[in-house]
């Protein structure tokens, strides 16, 4: 059986790919079947960003697969770059590259390397995988486009962990100072990072007042809640001519999806091979929408 | 060469609106032209290098060419991963000028000493660098970077350096390599400011008898291959002089040229030892400390000749 049937397995025929809950399967899938074809690791990241990735690709986010190059497109950044098989899974599903591509995920030769890259990847406009790049970055997308009058939107995903970087909250300040009202910022918060919590690394908390101490708007969601999401999104676009970028703080469970993933830091590493991919595929089959 | 340097950028800003230019918030007085003139091209980024070089990264996106300028390691070591990542593998237009290459800051020590700056640019793939003799080399090297459609490094000396050019070079080719006085025993090659020191030493040579070639290379990388195998066949010794460490630096540049052509010729590299400072004082006197000023190029050199 080839890639996509596979992975399309179940749907009795193409799923509808528009619908979030679908798309966040999907990534949830593709993550699975990456992590498993490749022995990859990030598989924990990818299931607790899976429905923000969802969401962004289903109506928010202004872009189109048919010319992922058109000027006035919304400009997505993963900033937390080792969750790049979510973005991947979310573009190859929304018609930007084919899916039977994905297999090639980590591959020797493949462009689809761990961290997300854009070179030769329609859909991807920045590469990254050294996290605290991408806000500097959107940063000065937004601004130029600021600058430019437009209307285009950027976005930007982030890591909890990440905010352990300066450059985050160097942009922070950056972002607030020139007021970029049209720069939307989401935080996985899934609450660890690579070898402990994120209390217990560098604890981040109050999280929410330090975004607001930087001029922020903040919200602050359930985000694995595809409706709670979008309402969230909404929002943050409504923050337009307040003159301060938004930050949308999602809560999240990192391993979402398969029940020996959550909340542990090993599948931050691990690759489920054999009985560990069986169950985790058995999992998910249930929470099929 | 500071100077020279916003009067070419500022020609720049009158024909081409989608140029910008970033500080960290340095040029107090030096950028007053652009606040001036061109209020809403010119933005403090504030003391956030890394915010400052990943922001540059993110405007040139949005189709516009972006100088990024603040003094000694602070556009460029500090944010170095801003510059591989988002400038230089993206092919972003973002120019990096770094005023202060060298000991122009020598009195306020180690930490505004600019001397790795010529090693580590040269080590990134799609930086194409430029480190002008003199205020000439410096007008010409602007317009160049503006038809480089990507990320390059300019690493300037002071203000108020003295001109070593005495031709019009306006219409030269900057990336290569430049010969400011021709010889017959020697050639003496420098990249940026201390041009002034190689220049005088020539000339000190001269008083003993030694006939030294000057050739200036304003632009170390690409550096220019066919001037080098061309002097390479014409002298038995090449020095190099560079403010800076000679680890991976300017001479190491034209050792690698030469060491790959097999013509045999001699180079002796003169520049920091693999070393940081740990004296402080005026340009001109930690060039000697450092054995880099013309006296200690021309006697370096003269030894050096004799075997």
């Amino acid at each position: 059986m080839d890639y996509e049937a596979l992975t399309h397995a179940g749907f009795g025929g193409a799923p509808d790919v528009s619908d979030p809950k679908v798309l966040a399967w999907l990534i949830r899938r593709h993550g699975l079947e990456m992590s498993h074809l490749s022995r990859g690791s990030h598989i924990g990241s990818v299931f607790s960003v899976a429905e923000i990735i969802a969401v962004l690709y289903t109506g928010v986010l202004h872009v189109d697969p048919r010319d992922p190059k058109m000027p006035d497109r919304d400009r997505m950044i993963l900033s937390k770059g080792h969750a790049g098989s979510a973005v991947y899974a979310a573009l190859a599903e929304r018609g930007f590259f084919p899916v039977e591509q994905l297999k090639t995920h980590y591959a020797d030769g493949s462009i689809l390397s761990g961290h997300v890259s854009h070179k030769g990847v329609p859909g991807v406009e920045v590469s990254t995988g050294s996290l605290g790049h991408g806000l500097p970055v959107a940063t000065g997308m937004a601004l130029g486009a600021k600058m430019d009058g437009e209307t285009w939107r950027v976005y930007t995903v982030m890591g909890d962990g990440e905010c352990d970087e300066g450059s985050v909250w160097e942009a922070a300040l950056q972002a607030n100072q020139f007021g970029l009202d049209n720069l939307i910022v989401t935080i996985d918060y899934n609450h660890m990072q690579s070898l402990f919590t994120v209390a217990d690394t560098l604890a981040l908390e109050p999280f929410e007042d330090k975004w607001r101490a930087f001029g922020w708007n903040v919200i602050r969601t359930d985000g694995h809640d595809t409706e709670a999401l979008r309402a969230a999104y909404a929002r943050a676009c409504a923050n337009r001519g307040t003159g301060h970028p938004t930050v949308i703080i999602a809560d999240t469970v990192k391993g979402k999806g398969v029940s020996f993933m959550e909340n542990d830091i090993l599948w931050h590493y691990r690759t489920p091979q054999g009985e560990e991919y069986e169950a985790a595929l058995k999992e998910l089959e249930a929470l099929r929408p | 060469m500071r100077d020279a340097f916003v009067r070419a950028l500022l020609r720049e800003f009158a024909v081409n609106d989608r140029v910008v230019i970033i500080t960290g918030d340095l040029g107090f007085g030096v950028l007053k032209p652009f606040w001036e003139q061109y209020p809403d091209r010119i933005i403090n980024a504030g003391i956030a290098e890394q915010g400052m070089v990943g922001m540059a990264a993110g405007l040139a996106a949005t189709g516009r060419t972006v100088f990024v300028y603040s003094i000694g390691n602070f556009p460029t070591i500090r944010p170095l991963e801003q510059i591989r990542n988002d400038c230089a593998y993206h092919g972003a237009d973002v120019k990096i000028v770094c005023v202060g290459g060298g000991f122009v800051y020598g009195s306020l020590g180690m930490s505004h000493h600019a001397t790795e700056d010529i090693p580590v640019l040269r080590a990134m793939p799609g930086v194409t660098c430029f480190a002008p003799g003199d205020p000439a080399e410096t007008e010409a090297a602007v317009p160049e970077m503006m038809k480089i459609r990507g990320t390059c490094y300019l690493r300037l000396g002071r203000g108020n350096e003295r001109a070593v050019h005495t031709d019009d070079i306006s219409g030269a080719d900057i990336m290569k390599a430049m010969t400011l006085r021709a010889g017959t025993d020697t050639a003496l090659l420098s990249t940026g400011g201390i041009l002034t020191e190689t220049y005088d030493a020539a000339e000190m040579l001269a008083a003993r008898g030694i006939s030294a070639e000057v050739v200036s290379f304003p632009c170390f990388k690409p550096i220019d291959r066919d001037k080098l195998l061309e002097l390479s066949r014409r002298f038995d010794l090449i020095v190099t002089a560079e403010e800076g460490n000679v680890t991976g630096g300017f001479g190491s540049a034209v050792c690698e040229v030469l060491a790959e052509s097999g013509n045999g010729c001699r180079v002796r590299r003169i520049g920091l030892d693999d070393r940081y400072t740990s004296v402080v004082g005026n340009q001109k006197y930690l060039r000697g400390v450092y054995g880099m000023d013309a006296k200690a190029i021309c006697d370096r050199t003269a030894a050096w000749l004799k075997g």
